[in-house]
């Protein structure tokens, strides 16, 4: 089970301000975000790594999922 | 291991450290060489004045001083619908608290006038030697400051739709007219008006580079741009919030590379009298640009982000870029926007009025997001 931010329709900085909240919440596990624009894409993925997380991207039709894990 | 992956996600060189340095460094470079090559001093490039003078052109206000279509601004949302396109990310979204985004726009140009320039002008007045810019700046700093605080507190616009492609295109087919309208009604020396444009016989919308040479230019940084996500606004805001260095990495190289090509051009000119376009109420100049600083932190980008934005299907920043347009028919018609003299009759009011709806969108929009 992953918990899942679901970040689209968000403009900036709402999808990393929520994901960054999840992030310090969990400290480690798999956490799974939603977003529809590449800049969110980037910017989390960008928060993530500084973070320690690993990010996996999975593209759907119309948004992504972001796939962050951490041991 | 780890690493290794975690690289697939920036397949996008202007998404890393470098490529937002080399977007800032580009536009120190040619925001300088557009004022050589004919554009207001420490006026190389301005959103919120070039939207003013775009204003002034259409009639919106008739300060005679400004009123100019800027090719710039088009060159910088045509720039970024190609970028859009050419990388597949052109995606047409709206419906996010657009009249809270024009609100948001009009009292951020009318910040940006009672301070003369935008945070893109604003570290171009710094790099030109302009003191009083620093009151600017550091009222911009206290205004997204202030808005990192309602972001911190759950303050939000809400969820924007997918929607019809058409949607995302009304802005920049609106920028294309008015290129088009500058193509039939062109400027004729020593006349004030074209067919139905404006055009300035004297002050800074007098004063421009060449129609193409600004159309290019603008082109290229609306791509760039639109690539790298550069955005003043965000800069600031993510290091407040985040304590990430990215955006502002971008700003900081705009503001280094245009001091040294101010430097090697001879239009370094320190002080605080007499700077182009500027006024000394240094207590305006801050409060002009809390003001602004304010409404870009809750609009989510500044004035250049919008236009880049709006190129790439955002239909509320596109919103927000109609906004800051009235804005300024606003603020020249109620003599609001400064001009050397200093600020002007109706000022101070609209710069307080403007906080406290400021403060009342912020304080109300807050909404947790589910």
């Amino acid at each position: 089970m992953s918990t899942i931010v679901d970040a689209r329709g968000l403009s900036c900085p709402q999808p990393v301000i929520l994901a960054d909240r999840k992030i310090r919440e969990l400290g480690k596990g798999v956490l799974e975000v939603l977003v529809d624009t590449e800049t969110s894409k980037e910017n989390i993925s960008r928060l993530a790594q500084k973070t320690g997380w690993n990010v996996e991207v999975k593209k759907t039709e119309d948004h992504y999922c972001l796939v962050l894990r951490k041991e | 291991m780890e690493g290794g992956e975690s690289m697939t996600t920036f397949k996008n060189f202007f998404a890393t450290r470098w490529g937002i340095i080399s977007v800032g460094a580009f536009i120190g470079v040619f925001a300088p060489l557009l004022q050589k090559w004919g554009n207001p001093a420490n006026m190389g490039i301005c959103v919120a004045c070039f939207e003013r003078d775009i204003a002034g052109t259409l009639g919106l206000h008739r300060a005679a001083v400004v009123q100019y279509m800027r090719p710039e601004i088009i060159g910088f949302v045509l720039g970024s619908l190609v970028a859009a396109y050419a990388f597949k990310e052109f995606r047409a979204r709206a419906g996010s608290a657009p009249i809270v985004r024009f609100v948001l726009g009009a009292f951020a140009m009318i910040g940006a006038l009672v301070f003369l320039g935008c945070p893109w002008r604003a570290m171009l007045r710094f790099a030109g030697g302009d003191g009083n810019a620093i009151f600017g700046l550091l009222g911009l700093i206290g205004g997204i400051w202030v808005g990192t605080l309602f972001l911190k507190g759950g303050y939000n616009l809400g969820r924007s739709q997918k929607t019809h492609t058409s949607v995302g295109w009304l802005l920049p087919l609106t920028m294309l007219g008015f290129l088009v309208l500058m193509f039939i009604f062109p400027q004729v020396q020593g006349q004030e008006k074209s067919g139905v444009l404006f055009y300035s016989q004297k002050g800074p919308g007098s004063i421009h580079a060449p129609l193409l040479v600004s159309l290019l230019i603008g082109l290229c940084i609306g791509f760039l741009a639109q690539r790298s996500r550069f955005c003043t606004m965000g800069a600031i805001r993510d290091f407040v919030l985040f304590r990430q260095t990215h955006l502002l990495s971008g700003v900081i190289a705009l503001v280094v590379v245009a001091f040294i090509t101010n430097l090697i051009l001879g239009q370094f000119h320190p002080g605080f009298e007499k700077q182009p376009v500027a006024h000394t109420m240094s207590l305006w100049n801050f409060g002009g640009m809390v003001l602004a600083g304010l409404a870009f932190a809750l609009a989510g980008g500044c004035p250049g982000r919008q236009l880049f934005l709006a190129g790439e299907g955002d239909g509320d920043a596109a919103v927000f870029v109609l906004g800051m347009i009235i804005g300024a028919g606003f603020a020249h018609n109620f003599g609001l926007a400064s001009s050397p003299d200093g600020i002007g009759p109706n000022g101070i009011a609209a710069v307080v009025m403007g906080l406290g709806s400021c403060l009342f969108i912020g304080f109300t929009m807050r909404k947790e997001i589910a």
